[in-house]
């Protein structure tokens, strides 16, 4: 697999000049990079179709995008002045920020992609860790994936196209043609990646008859296949065509710690493969190697640890919207601007526009807009802030696999009562040397299911660490506006340090350190004792935290859910 | 505006096309939830279904789509009258419309020029008699959720607010479409769809090429393509048709009526309305296949969809809804 920068690059600049060539066809190009020269640079080298773009934010109006009265022009003009909305013009649009691209604005987007809008996107996504990308919604619809990141100045290379070449294969590009032979591939090797949507052959369809086009080719040829599978298949692969024996095996090795899980993945994937490979079988070979020449290295790594379904699930945009409901708005009611509120200008103007022509009667000498202080309308907003449960679940060995069964039901009651009680559940399981964060906080069952079904169990019991890893994770939440709460599960004594350190004592006394840690948080928290005699250690350690101790010895998932909403109620 | 995909050339979905036709035959089914994983030709069909409906004759100008002038808000202004044939409404709700736009507001256009206080009619009004058409309907905002249900169950809007007092017809049916890995729906909102169906991505490689085909057939070519496939949406328009007028002579037996209560019991869900909207649904069936009686075989086919959304949730079931109607109807109809 060879993945030189000079070469993503080269990718980069193919992709825009495909884009340049057909926008309408292929919806666009997500391009992930931080802010920095190589960005600039390659703006700087957008094709001239493309570089007339307008730049809009995440923070776009309703009526700058689909045009509307412009208020103060009316008001100056004294007629209605209406603007164009920015969908309505042909010019390819650029959304800065794109990561922070709230679902409203992505769904207006796709929607005017879907009516046919013949322009092309441009997402600039600057964001930093994985979670953090544009919206689903618009990345599904845009055929290209160009990332920059630890691209240096010095690898860039000029790849320029004449104007008149793109003007000329914009030309011929509605004369090509796609033979049904080709068409069945691409879709062969689309499934083969272990792309669901078909979106995606339909989008590398459309560069292969583009990059035709800029070929002078009146068909699509194998080349043109290559390329196109490439640029738009490689960053939507969710698994690797099976068999492929060394490229499956090689990242295996640091996932050794459940090889149960993996090998489970593979046999589950291995059927469908194998009876999707019946017919055709000579040139897909090519095109998949072709494609996984390009899968980023990120990539083959998460794949081969990730079943299909979980790497597909991650980041919807459920969990996305950050701190996005921290408000609800109301009707905003008239008062008085004390400096803590803030004025509402639409609701004040049309408080005060059906009285101008009675007031301008009343003092004709007065130009402008006659606003007086009963038509002041201040904003208000109710908060409102959701409930995250935290479920910290110890997996060891000690905790027999029934307790933890019982925590998965627990867990999936709860937020099956979840949108009622406006929680967000996420579980962080604890055992051998580490706690993972088994599910990110979500209201999905659809998602808790599938991460619970593969929750493994057995080791040791790393208290300190599942409480330190909870309460990182309740300070994180806590950033984004909602209000964690803390559940903790486990039947035993602390006997793995935090790492660095060895012995019985040593983690006891992490996982007291650490208590305190949750305590500073002053969040609702309870421990749930499951063992079957009750513990005073675990009483101590629930003081510590400042959390109800809840001894639970014998309780099946109703019980237990109900006795962690007593718990953490307040 | 681009013309829309045809709906006959949708490949598969067989579930999510029929469920889209019943509503055509009786709109007081009320409403169609699609979920599924993205790409698998949800916002397809629905725009496909607004070319598939019978026109409907409204008064010429009315911003609420009145059949007649005495369907006219009086707060409207008054129109010449005039009866005009219009496709039928089908009304796209955007994620994170303001609830200015829902239920309308103050117009401030006439407002600023002429001084006069009129109401400007919201998305509501304009889907009146029509279909309004939620994409990602599980990530709107509460507070229209809230505006939704309301209207929805009443079929009227009532507007109150900066100084309107004013209230129009709002009956439509809703479609909604979804991706359930993003979020749950509120149970409330549930219930207010009449049908729910599941879509997956097609498995079968040959469909898939088949999909891709005609979908690159129509993007090349479209005007070509709907030459091709505008009879057989025809013939499904005029099946829709037919079926509306044999509808109200379709019979039930008292039979069926006991049928659907057994149903609805075994699998307890709530309130009544899963038992009225099976039997609506088993009807429209039977009215769009040409039979005069609701058999056991419309009721079979229906249920799923009738009612797989009406469950109480029972987490630790691993089946899904769909199967756990599918076992109920085995073990009554038994």
């Amino acid at each position: 697999m060879k993945h030189d920068a000079t070469e993503a690059w080269v990718t980069g600049q193919l992709a825009v000049h495909l884009l340049a060539v057909d926008p309408g066809g292929l919806g666009g190009l997500h391009l992930r990079a931080r802010a920095g020269p190589v960005r600039t640079a390659f703006l700087d080298a957008l094709p001239v179709g493309l570089k007339t773009a307008r730049k809009i934010g995440a923070n776009v109006q309703d009526t700058q995008l689909f045009g509307g009265i412009d208020i103060s022009a009316t008001l100056a003009a004294g007629q209605v002045v209406r603007s164009h909305g920015l969908l309505s013009e042909p010019v390819p649009l650029m959304l800065t920020m794109a990561e922070r691209c709230p679902p409203g604005l992505a769904a207006r987007l796709a929607q005017a992609m879907d009516a046919g809008r013949q322009q092309a996107l441009i997402l600039m996504d600057e964001g930093c860790d994985e979670d953090e990308t544009a919206p689903a919604t618009l990345t599904e619809r845009l055929a290209f994936h160009v990332n920059l990141d630890g691209l240096r100045p010095v690898d860039l290379a000029e790849m320029a196209l004449a104007p008149d070449e793109i003007s000329a294969a914009q030309a011929c590009l509605p004369g090509v043609t796609v033979s049904d032979d080709m068409l069945a591939l691409m879709v062969v090797t689309a499934a083969r990646f272990g792309i669901d949507s078909l979106r995606a052959p339909l989008l590398a369809l459309a560069a292969a008859r583009a990059h035709a086009a800029l070929s002078g080719r009146p068909e699509v040829e194998e080349d043109d296949a290559q390329i196109a599978a490439q640029l738009v298949f490689a960053h939507r692969a969710t698994l690797l065509p099976q068999e492929e024996e060394d490229a499956a095996q090689e990242p295996d090795e640091d996932t050794s710690a459940d090889p149960e899980d993996s090998s489970k993945d593979q046999q589950t994937e291995e059927p469908d493969v194998e009876s999707e490979e019946g017919g055709q079988n000579i040139p897909q070979d090519m095109l998949i190697e072709a494609v996984k020449a390009f899968l980023p290295p990120e990539i083959l790594s998460a794949l081969s640890q990730k079943s299909k379904g979980g790497g597909k699930g991650s980041g919807g945009a459920g969990q996305r919207r950050k701190g996005n409901r921290r408000g609800r708005p109301l009707p905003s009611r008239p008062g008085k601007l004390d400096g803590s509120s803030r004025i509402d200008i639409v609701a004040t103007l049309r408080a005060a526009a059906p009285w101008q022509m009675l007031r301008r009667a009343q003092t004709p000498d007065r130009a402008g807009l006659l606003i007086r202080p009963s038509d002041i309308h201040v904003r208000r907003y109710q908060e409102m802030s959701d409930r995250l449960i935290i479920f910290a679940v110890d997996a060891s060995g000690s905790s027999a696999m029934a307790r933890l069964s019982e925590a998965k039901g627990a867990i999936e009651l709860m937020l099956a009562e979840a949108y009622a009680r406006r929680d967000h559940v996420a579980l962080i399981a604890f055992r051998g040397e580490q706690a993972d964060l088994i599910l990110p906080p979500t209201r999905s069952l659809v998602q808790t299911k599938r991460r619970l079904s593969g929750l493994p169990g057995g080791g040791g019991t790393p208290l300190a660490a599942g409480l330190q890893a909870s309460a990182e994770l309740a300070r994180r939440v806590m950033g984004q506006g909602l209000s964690p709460a803390l559940a903790l599960l486990t039947d035993g004594r602390a006997n793995v340090p935090l790492p660095g350190r060895t012995g019985r004592a040593a983690a006891t006394e992490d996982a007291e350190i650490m208590a305190g840690l949750v305590r500073r948080l002053n969040i609702p928290a309870a421990v749930v004792d499951t063992s079957v005699r009750p513990r005073p250690e675990l009483s101590k350690l629930a003081g510590l935290m400042g959390a109800r101790y809840v001894p639970l010895p014998r309780a099946d998932a109703q019980g237990l859910s109900r006795a962690i909403g007593a718990a953490i109620a307040d | 505006m681009r013309q829309p995909f045809p709906f006959s050339a949708i490949v598969g979905q067989e579930a999510m096309k029929q469920a889209m036709v019943l509503t055509a035959v009786d709109p007081g089914i009320g409403g169609v939830l699609v979920f599924g994983d993205r790409g698998t030709g949800k916002s397809t069909a629905v725009r496909a279904l607004a070319a598939l409906l019978p026109p409907i004759s409204v008064l010429a100008g009315s911003s609420t789509n009145a059949a007649s002038a005495e369907d006219q808000p009086d707060w409207a202004d008054p129109l010449p009258g005039d009866i005009h044939d219009i496709p039928t409404p089908v009304i796209d709700l955007p994620l994170g419309a303001s609830e200015d736009r829902v239920v309308g507001a103050l117009d401030i256009e006439r407002a600023l020029t002429r001084g006069e206080k009129a109401f400007e009619p919201g998305l509501l009004a304009r889907a009146n008699r029509g279909y309004l058409y939620i994409d990602e309907v599980n990530l709107l905002e509460d507070h229209i959720v809230d505006l939704l249900l309301d209207v929805a169950q009443s079929g009227e809007n009532v507007i109150e607010r900066e100084g309107l007092s004013i209230r129009h017809d709002a009956r439509f049916v809703l479609v909604g479409s979804g991706n359930p890995e993003e979020g749950e729906l509120r149970p409330q909102l549930l219930d207010r769809f009449g049908l729910s169906v599941e879509v997956r991505s097609p498995t079968d490689i040959p469909e898939r090429v088949e999909v891709i085909r005609r979908r690159a057939a129509f993007d090349t070519n479209p005007q070509a393509f709907l030459d091709k496939w505008n009879p057989e949406d025809a013939k499904i328009r005029d099946q829709i048709l037919t079926a509306r007028a044999a509808l109200p002579k379709v019979a039930t037996s008292d039979k069926t009526l006991h049928d659907c209560a057994e149903l609805c019991v075994a699998l307890g869900s709530d309130g009544l309305r899963g038992e009225l909207t099976l039997l609506r649904t088993a009807r429209a069936l039977a009215a769009y296949q040409g039979d005069a009686e609701v058999t056991r075989t419309h009721m079979r086919a229906v249920a799923p969809m009738a009612l797989s959304h009406r469950l109480r949730r029972d987490p630790l079931d691993e089946a899904g809804s769909s199967t756990r109607v599918m076992r109920a109807v085995e073990d009554v109809f038994a």
